[in-house]
């Protein structure tokens, strides 16, 4: 670990200019950040703490949906009975990722950030170009089994690893936050993280300082909300496939869906064309749509079938 | 005494307080739980130690051209940068030294290469990231499959690397029912708590090392032989260990480096690895190629049996995964054959962990006879019970006791074995497809030379002094245990010290051999001070009795502290292998059962029951043993489903170097485990007459659970682990 100075935000706007100087990161929780900073593939100069922030609520919004604090711990936001209620996916997501110990600490907006758990990200002095622009992409002709079959580049094939996300991402969700100028901004989590293409090293679309605020969520919508991630042991493991999905049926048949899938790309992965298909009822044509342009690297060919029958498993569950 | 011939009737079997096999809770077990039990790291000795941080290579084979310290040793707090080019001279390995650092040579990625040293761990480990190695890579063999043309026999280990009996090729090649597979076992890390970890204090020429070790009095040999010194001048204190599997039979880098620097800095030392670095720093399970051979006439009595085992080890090593020892020992056949290959890869150092051999044998020949079965149209416990041998096959001597049907019967009957289907794939429980399996466990029983200290003191307090240790297995309360029981007092009443090698010198743990070893001198040394005792009061030796903190004749009684006086008594006693090591084939049985659940969509699986029945000699604590059960079959679930340390075949590291990613069986993988011991008294293997338990519990149990796969979905997976990948393009297609 490489020396660093600390402070304790005051306020998110204080917060973000601070993080605006060259080096520094936020810190909230710190799962991932600390784990990071031992192993040197983080080195940041300055800790910039936002964990004391008053940004723990889970509140209704105006609009009849929920905005969720970015220091709400993953814990409380999967026990939280309006997110229970409204927005099960979420809960479920949540519930199936990390363990106890890790949900106690780790937060909304860290768990957006957290960083790809790829084993060559995590192997300083081997090629990443993720950790180390220029260097290489080990995975791609490595040990590949948890890596991407869809979004990846010729310069990095990571997964992120959130399950949070992919649930978010079939809610729609919008990411609010406040930058070092103190101007807020709302992102889409569709746009929110990036695919690698030729700069890897950006998993997201946050500039330098700018700070998660929150998480806003629209009113609940219909259907059966289900979370299905599998995994090669039952906890306290990454997702090979995850498939997040709300299902509406009405007379036994499929009226609208919206799905996403993790552990398959850099992103949660969703696509408009799957969800239309689907609404024609054909589960086959809505998976070939969703996989569209998929791509094994050997270690990880498995995960297009995989996920092409999680999803059929999850579509004809309900 | 050495165990020349069985033992006979002595007061363990007596056992008139009835501690022998009482499920006492662990006497350390409090000092445990509320953070008192002292591990090695954190100590402290002789003032404020630095730390040490190892720098590891990145490279998988070739040479160190230029190592470059100098911002490193610029950094605020550091004290030193140690390199190939800075270590005094150290022994060689061949005579049994472990030298560090040694020259420029990179044999394997994760290699140490340099030592820093700093007043603070985090000073050391920011001082290790600036260290800059320049090296020369050269092409490495990082793949088993590759290296295997190039395998050659390697020098004989515990046995001969091969046995032949009769004319295996000719009896196979004429033999109506024939299976002839190959299976693959991964390398496999020991995942224990405890990472290595050492603090190093020298005082002048006396060196005293708190680490982490299984093996302390080979330990301390290891120590003089590296440092040049004499024995008498290393003292290795292992009071408490986080756990070992074999990872810390061998003393490792972190002991050497932090004794090397201690005495250079004339301060202590501190040096514990990382989790990434303990998967290549020390020492792993090799992977395994392995082919079966079994033949049988249409009744299912084995006629040929041949198991051929391939591994690999670092240039230099010789040790090889014994994995075909145990088939020259389990089933009848006339005309048998084993073997095993060494080749040379470019990974880290392959050694032994839990069940060396067994452990990974099982995984191949007891799915072998799961497949006989199958072709034979018998169910797997009857072919087993047709190849019940009535001595050992090879070696033509007696068991000392074996009880494989047994077991299996109990297990049967208690699992309801009936209830499985022939035929795979039949039963449906919603999304899950359910299959029943099992296999057979044997396990070698060792004894090794160990000596023991027993002394009596005014107050009455039995203590016992040994350089054994307790890796978490419960030897310090085993031990108790014996000791209570033959000197007749309750077991809080008994010091029982372990640990350190300025007690006499013991065997330590490994192989399953602790509990036989250390608590036969420790029996010895008991019985010895009891005879002791006995002639001071005057008592007849064939007919005094030790209870309640006395010991008496005939109506008359000594308190045994009265006895001890002011100076107190002590004796001593030894244990050594004798005899009957030769003259019976000694083995601990079970037999697992198993129920997995496939499911039908993604193909994970799940255990959802495991029933496993042992008989290991006499059981000593039931608790203890149970435990120790319960974790050998975990580590089974762990080595059937999960464990795969990945050698990136580019760079030879370990890509999966922490227990993220690198997958132990979690709570949730493992369902209600049920044991059961069958009652067993072995007088051939020591004079407690108990067996090894350490490693029974992993021994067949992942075979189980692969037979138990194949009934639930049909897909046989020879290749372990067994993961859903494996498993997805032979499931059942979707509507």
């Amino acid at each position: 670990m490489t020396p660093f100075t600390y402070e304790r935000a005051a306020d998110p706007a204080a917060a973000a200019r601070a993080a605006a100087q060259p080096g520094a990161r936020f810190i909230a929780g710190g799962t991932n950040l600390l784990d990071l900073m031992k192993l040197q593939i983080e080195k940041p100069v300055h800790l910039v703490d936002v964990s004391r922030l008053p940004l723990n609520q889970i509140e209704a919004t105006q609009e009849g949906g929920v905005r969720i604090g970015a220091m709400v711990r993953n814990s409380d936001l999967a026990a939280d009975m309006r997110i229970r209620r409204d927005y099960a996916v979420l809960s479920r997501a949540l519930l199936a990722g990390a363990s106890g110990q890790l949900r106690n600490m780790a937060t909304t907006g860290g768990n957006l950030l957290q960083r790809t758990r790829c084993n060559y990200f995590y192997t300083p002095g081997l090629p990443c170009n993720k950790r180390e622009p220029g260097s290489g992409c080990a995975a791609l002709n490595g040990q590949n089994r948890m890596n991407a079959v869809l979004g990846g580049s010729e310069q990095c094939i990571a997964v992120h690893p959130s399950d949070m996300a992919v649930a978010m991402r079939v809610l729609d969700a919008q990411v609010e936050t406040i930058n070092a100028d103190g101007q807020r901004r709302v992102i889409p989590i569709a746009d929110f993280h990036r695919l690698p293409g030729n700069t890897p090293q950006q998993d997201h679309n946050l500039v330098p300082g700018e700070l998660i605020t929150s998480v806003v969520l629209p009113p609940p919508v219909k259907g059966v909300q289900i979370y299905r991630k599998v995994r090669d042991r039952a906890s306290y493991a990454f997702a090979l496939v995850a498939v997040a999905a709300i299902v509406d049926k009405q007379n036994g048949q499929i009226a609208s869906a919206k799905f996403a899938l993790g552990g398959v790309a850099p992103k949660p992965w969703r696509v408009a064309a799957a969800e239309q298909a689907l609404s024609g009822g054909d589960i086959h044509q809505a998976a070939d749509a969703l996989l569209a342009g998929a791509q094994g690297h050997g270690g990880n060919d498995f995960k297009i079938d995989l996920a092409r029958r999680t999803l059929h498993a999850v579509l004809t569950q309900v | 005494m050495q165990m020349s011939s069985p033992a006979g009737r002595n007061p363990i079997d007596d056992n008139r307080q009835g501690l022998i096999g009482k499920p006492l809770d662990r006497v350390d077990g409090h000092l445990k739980v509320t953070g008192q039990a002292t591990y090695a790291y954190e100590y402290t000795e002789a003032g404020p130690p630095l730390y040490g941080f190892v720098v590891t290579s990145t490279t998988g084979k070739g040479r160190i051209r230029n190592i470059d310290s100098r911002a490193a040793e610029r950094l605020s707090g550091v004290k030193l940068v140690m390199t190939w080019r800075d270590m005094p001279q150290q022994g060689k390995k061949e005579v049994g030294a472990a030298p560090q650092l040694v020259d420029d040579k990179i044999l394997h990625f994760g290699q140490p290469v340099a030592l820093v040293v700093a007043e603070s761990f985090e000073a050391a480990r920011a001082g290790a990231a600036l260290v800059q190695v320049d090296y020369e890579p050269v092409h490495g063999v990082y793949d088993l499959a590759a290296a295997r043309p190039a395998a050659r026999m390697p020098r004989p280990g515990l046995q001969p690397p091969d046995s032949t009996l009769g004319d295996f090729d000719q009896a196979f090649a004429g033999a109506p029912v024939r299976v002839d597979q190959t299976w693959t076992t991964p390398h496999q890390s020991h995942a224990m708590m405890e990472p290595h970890a050492t603090l190093a204090v020298w005082h002048g020429d006396q060196l005293t090392l708190y680490t982490s070790n299984q093996m302390l009095t080979q330990a301390q040999a290891t120590i003089a032989h590296t440092f040049l010194v004499d024995p008498s001048q290393v003292r290795v204190v292992s009071r408490y260990i986080g756990g070992g599997f074999g990872a810390k039979l061998q003393v490792q880098a972190d002991a050497i480096l932090a004794a090397t620097a201690a005495r250079r800095l004339q301060r202590p030392v501190k040096l514990a690895l990382t989790r990434q670095q303990v998967f290549h720093v020390t020492t792993h399970r090799s992977a395994t190629i392995q082919r079966v051979r079994l033949a049988a006439d249409q009744h299912g009595h084995l006629l040929a049996i041949a198991h051929e085992s391939w591994s690999g080890n670092t240039e230099g090593e010789n040790s090889y995964e014994a994995a075909a020892t145990q088939t020259r020992a389990l089933y009848a056949a006339p005309d048998r054959k084993t073997a095993h290959r060494l080749s040379t890869l470019d990974l880290p150092v392959a050694a032994a962990m839990r069940a060396p051999g067994e452990a990974v044998g099982l995984l191949a020949l007891e799915c072998a006879m799961d497949e006989l079965a199958e072709k034979l149209g018998l169910d797997p416990v009857e072919l087993r019970r047709r190849n019940e041998p009535t001595q050992d096959p090879e070696r033509h001597v007696p068991y000392s006791v074996r009880q494989l049907i047994p077991c299996m019967d109990e297990g049967a009957r208690r699992f309801g074995w009936d209830r499985r289907k022939v035929k795979p794939g039949q039963v449906r429980d919603g999304r899950w497809l359910v299959g029943l399996g099992m296999a057979a466990a044997i396990r070698s029983n060792f004894l090794r030379p160990s000596h023991a200290l027993a002394r009596i003191d005014a107050d009455g307090v039995v203590t016992v002094k040994m350089a054994m240790t307790d890796i978490g297995t419960g030897s310090y309360t085993v031990f108790t245990q014996i000791a209570a029981e033959m000197l007749g007092v309750p077991p809080h009443r008994v010091k029982m010290l372990l640990g350190d090698t300025e007690f006499p010198a013991a065997a330590g743990s490994g192989g399953s051999f602790g509990a036989a070893s250390g608590g036969s001198a420790a029996f010895e040394a008991c019985e010895a001070l009891r005879q002791k005792l006995i002639a001071l009061a005057g008592y007849d030796p064939d007919k005094a009795i030790f209870a309640n903190g006395m010991v008496s004749d005939a109506g008359q009684s000594r308190s045994l502290a009265s006895l001890a006086g002011a100076e107190g008594v002590e004796a001593t006693g030894d244990i050594g292998p004798g005899e009957t090591g030769k003259a019976f084939s000694q083995h601990a049985f079970g037999a697992h059962f198993v129920e997995v659940g496939v499911d039908t969509d993604t193909g994970e699986i799940r255990v959802r029951r495991m029933l496993s029945v042992f008989a290991a000699g006499r059981i000593l604590n039931e608790k203890t043993a149970r435990s120790q059960a319960l974790g050998g079959m975990t580590f089974g679930i762990g080595a059937a489903l999960m464990e795969d340390a990945a050698p990136d075949l580019q760079t030879g590291v370990f890509s999966n170097h922490d227990l993220a990613q690198y997958h132990v069986p979690a709570h949730a993988d493992v369902p209600p485990l049920e044991v059961v011991f069958l009652p067993e008294v072995d007088d051939k293997a020591n004079p407690l007459k108990i067996k090894g338990i350490g490693e029974l519990g992993i021994c067949g149990a992942g075979a189980a659970v692969a037979n138990a796969v194949y009934n639930a979905c049909g897909v046989r997976v020879r290749d372990y682990p067994v993961t859903l990948d494996k498993l997805l393009p032979h499931l059942p297609a979707q509507a």
